[in-house]
């Protein structure tokens, strides 16, 4: 047991205010004039023909904010301390559900990310990596606990910061953030087994740059990994989320982590680029593409590894032989958990034109069943779009289905006045060379497309320059195997979506990255052999 | 006068299972001979004709992948002569067949030894299995002439990846006596092509092309940066360890794969 007020977190009031001025979540809550919900009307003309299930009232079921409590400062987290940053710059971060600002945040410098991959060098050099990696494994099993421990305030403060639903946070970021961590705590003493007649010896500092969509579980899948190898790390979060990693570090403290072992460098997109231009022997990346090529041109020449987890466009086939509810919950799962914000999202429906209509409306139906709001109500399936920008990205591209030609739909939904929300939406008639179809939505917007043969469905998935993952859904085993076999993608979810567990490698083909994250082939990119390297090496 | 005019060979470049001149028109001499100097569209050729053989190849199953790695060892053992005359000598030809005989005997033993099944959490039967990256391109060591080229072609291919290869500049002639052993042995057209030019012609295009999927910088010398670079276009992987004939491993191979994890759920 620890103190109340331990860890260097105040447990301050907690702000009463919240519950009062969000809205709920669901069609047909109480009071929607008073709270200001949008005009849906137009959102009603577009309601095709699926008929809303309507008429069910949730009560909220808040989840309480009290168990987190913020300072209203983080400086950046370096040789084990909490310090200003060099800079002298700070930014706010906010909660993107009420845009209520939630504490200030350094905005590292070029300087200071100097000085946390100094501090993580002298941590290497110093003992870590000469530490028995038995007692390194007993550090990580420690993490995990700890994180098992405090998963509720974790979970609230995830879905505070980044607006998914507390119902996600709490199942699923959580538990996997903790596993993560207890997976590779057993592989720290167990690498000579992991990788006989090589020799692995861990690389030094690693650079490590993670995205807004699940920030602690990303922390999680970088952390655990590279200090299991031996390595020592600094991480940078996302910009709009990275209060979970900086409450992290406060369990980093209380696991008794030696001082620079693990240093957080909070800021935008300059910060990513001090710590890839930085003296660090590895650089591990989440995000989009577009970035992750920029950072592969940075490095080249410089002999640093790299791996790059990037975007995706996920073909989610069904069969006319699918068990078709269960592939309507793995599809609305595919595409909406999460906001749609998954690299691995399940992002193009291909539907067997002969099931295609009774498959629609069967999700339409289905779509008229989330409740879309407060991300801290327990009731909540879609929670806020991540940041204003984001949600004009996501808006923009649904603009231009609706301009190149696809039939848009809604379900008829009350979104909150302040905060950024997007409605659940599916596009069908959908081709090929729309932008829906070709580029990363990253929201909760859906392209169905249909397709006769499996040869077919096969040609279409496989038509995007990405190749993160892919869903399959048919009863027939064969088949599975079959198209499992020529999908080009790094996690195939056959009769099943979005799936995770640390013993499950992660990663893409082509243009979604290369190296994997989970499992055994999870430690690789933070280990160097003798002999031949692989790719990046 | 001799009393016999000896018949000369010509040596072209190797694409799509043929032996076309370039489409440039131009040569470039090399050991006393002329070779062709591949273009960038030979390049495209190149790599359009690696693209269409890797549905099949990569589809083959293992074991006949291994067996058609085990044909190119007894096409060169063979043509000893021929290579021994155009590489360093019969040490490096006996290298280099030895080589190729390792590397077929790992096509059916990939799976076990680089897949896995994995324990998650939960009612689901998950695996992991190695799949070939797509098409590679190589720019081959300059030294060895013939292991060097061997020591990367090998390790590409045997995993189920298509090759587009550019030979060493100053020593050609062992790589298209090496395209002549493929061509007489199983291997399918396309599997692996054979480019002979100057490299700092041909390596940036090889590099940026959007349809190549690896690139292996042995050869790449002073180029390496650069290429890197162009490399990011399309998220190539980019293997800068290998080379100098020297390295022989499963590390070799893997370096040109991935893994690809499959998830289905358990239920009665």
């Amino acid at each position: 047991m620890v103190p109340k007020g331990g860890w260097g977190i105040e447990m301050g009031p907690a702000s009463p205010h919240r519950a009062r001025r969000t809205a709920p979540s669901a069609a047909g809550s109480r009071e929607p004039a008073e709270r200001g919900a949008i005009d849906v009307s137009e959102l009603e003309k577009k309601r095709s023909s699926a008929p809303a299930l309507g008429g069910w009232d949730y009560a909220p079921a808040p989840e309480s904010r009290e168990v987190v409590s913020l300072r209203e400062r983080y400086g950046l987290f370096v040789g084990g301390e909490f310090v200003s940053p060099r800079s002298e710059a700070w930014y706010s971060t906010i909660s993107p559900a009420t845009e209520e600002p939630l504490a200030e945040v350094a905005e590292a410098g070029v300087e200071d990310v100097g000085a946390a991959v100094a501090s993580a060098r002298t941590a290497f050099e110093n003992g870590w990596s000469e530490i028995s990696p038995a007692e390194r494994a007993k550090y990580l099993f420690r993490i995990a606990r700890i994180l098992q421990e405090r998963s509720r305030e974790l979970a609230v403060l995830e879905s505070l910061n980044g607006g998914k639903p507390i119902k996600e946070s709490r199942d699923v970021d959580l538990p996997l953030a903790a596993a993560h961590f207890f997976y590779y705590a057993g592989w720290a003493d167990k690498l000579e087994y992991a990788f006989p007649n090589r020799r692995p010896r861990p690389l030094g500092v690693a650079g490590q740059i993670i995205p807004w969509n699940f920030p602690l579980l990303m922390l999680a899948w970088k952390i655990a990994p590279a200090l299991a190898a031996g390595n020592t790390v600094v991480l940078k979060p996302a910009e709009t989320t990275p209060l979970t990693a900086l409450l992290f570090c406060d369990l980093v403290r209380q696991a008794e982590l030696p001082p620079g072992v693990v240093n957080v460098v909070t800021g935008d997109g300059r910060t990513g680029a001090a710590l890839v231009q930085s003296d660090v022997d590895k650089i591990a990346f989440t995000g989009s593409t577009e970035v992750g090529k920029a950072i592969q041109r940075e490095l080249a020449g410089t002999g640093k590894h790299l791996t790059l987890e990037l975007g995706g466009k996920a073909a989610n086939i069904v069969f006319d032989d699918a068990a078709l509810d269960q592939a309507v919950e793995g599809i609305v799962n595919g595409i909406y958990f999460n906001q749609g914000h998954v690299c691995c999202a399940g992002s193009r429906l291909l539907v067997q034109e002969s099931i295609a209509e009774p498959l629609v409306e069967k999700l339409k139906r289905r779509l008229g069943t989330l409740r879309v709001g407060d991300p801290l109500d327990k009731n909540t399936d879609v929670g806020a779009i991540n940041s204003r920008p984001q949600l004009e990205k996501i808006r923009e591209l649904v603009a231009a289905g609706e301009a190149e030609g696809a039939e848009i739909y809604q379900p008829p939904c009350r979104l909150p006045e302040r905060g950024y929300w997007f409605a659940p939406t599916v596009f069908t008639n959908v081709a090929q060379s729309y932008r829906i179809a070709q580029e990363e939505i990253f929201g909760p917007v859906l392209s169905v497309l249909t397709f006769r043969t499996p040869e077919e469905a096969v040609e279409k998935a496989n038509n995007t320059p990405y190749g993160l993952s892919a869903g399959v859904w048919t009863e027939k085993g064969s088949r599975i195997l079959w198209m499992a076999q020529r999908l080009r993608a790094g996690v195939v979810w056959a009769n099943t979506f979005n799936r995770f567990d640390p013993a499950s490698p992660f990663g893409g083909y082509k243009e979604s990255g290369f190296g994997r994250e989970g499992g055994l082939h999870g430690l690789e990119p933070y280990l160097s052999f003798d002999g031949a390297e692989p790719f990046g090496g | 006068m001799p009393e016999r005019l000896p018949v000369r060979k010509t040596y072209k470049l190797f694409i799509g299972g043929e032996f076309p001149r370039s489409e440039s028109g131009r040569t470039y001499l090399a050991r006393g001979q002329n070779v062709a100097r591949a273009s960038r569209k030979d390049l495209r050729d190149a790599v359009r004709a690696a693209r269409a053989a890797f549905g099949k190849w990569s589809g083959a199953t293992a074991y006949n992948r291994g067996q058609v790695l085990y044909r190119i060892a007894e096409m060169m053992e063979s043509r000893r002569g021929e290579l021994a005359a155009t590489c360093g000598g019969e040490a490096e030809v006996s290298a280099a067949v030895d080589r190729m005989v390792w590397y077929a005997g790992w096509a059916d033993k990939l799976a076990q030894a680089l897949g896995s099944a994995n324990p998650v959490a939960g009612p689901y039967f998950n695996f992991t299995i190695p799949e070939p990256t797509g098409v590679v391109g190589i720019l081959a060591p300059e030294e060895p002439a013939l292991d060097g080229l061997v020591a990367r072609i090998a390790p590409a291919i045997v995993g189920g990846n298509t090759v587009v290869a550019v030979a060493p500049e100053a020593q050609p002639l062992a790589a298209i006596e090496l395209a002549e052993a493929l061509a007489t042995s199983d291997v399918p057209g396309g599997v692996v092509n054979i480019l002979t030019g100057q490299k700092e012609e041909l390596a940036p295009w090889l590099a940026s092309h959007m349809d190549i999927n690896a690139i292996d910088l042995a050869g790449a010398g002073g180029l390496a940066a650069e290429l890197e670079r162009a490399a990011a276009e399309n998220v190539k992987r980019v293997v800068r360890g290998g080379g100098g004939g020297g390295g022989q491993s499963l590390w070799e191979i893997s370096a040109f794969l991935e893994l690809k994890t499959v998830w289905h759920p358990i239920g009665a």
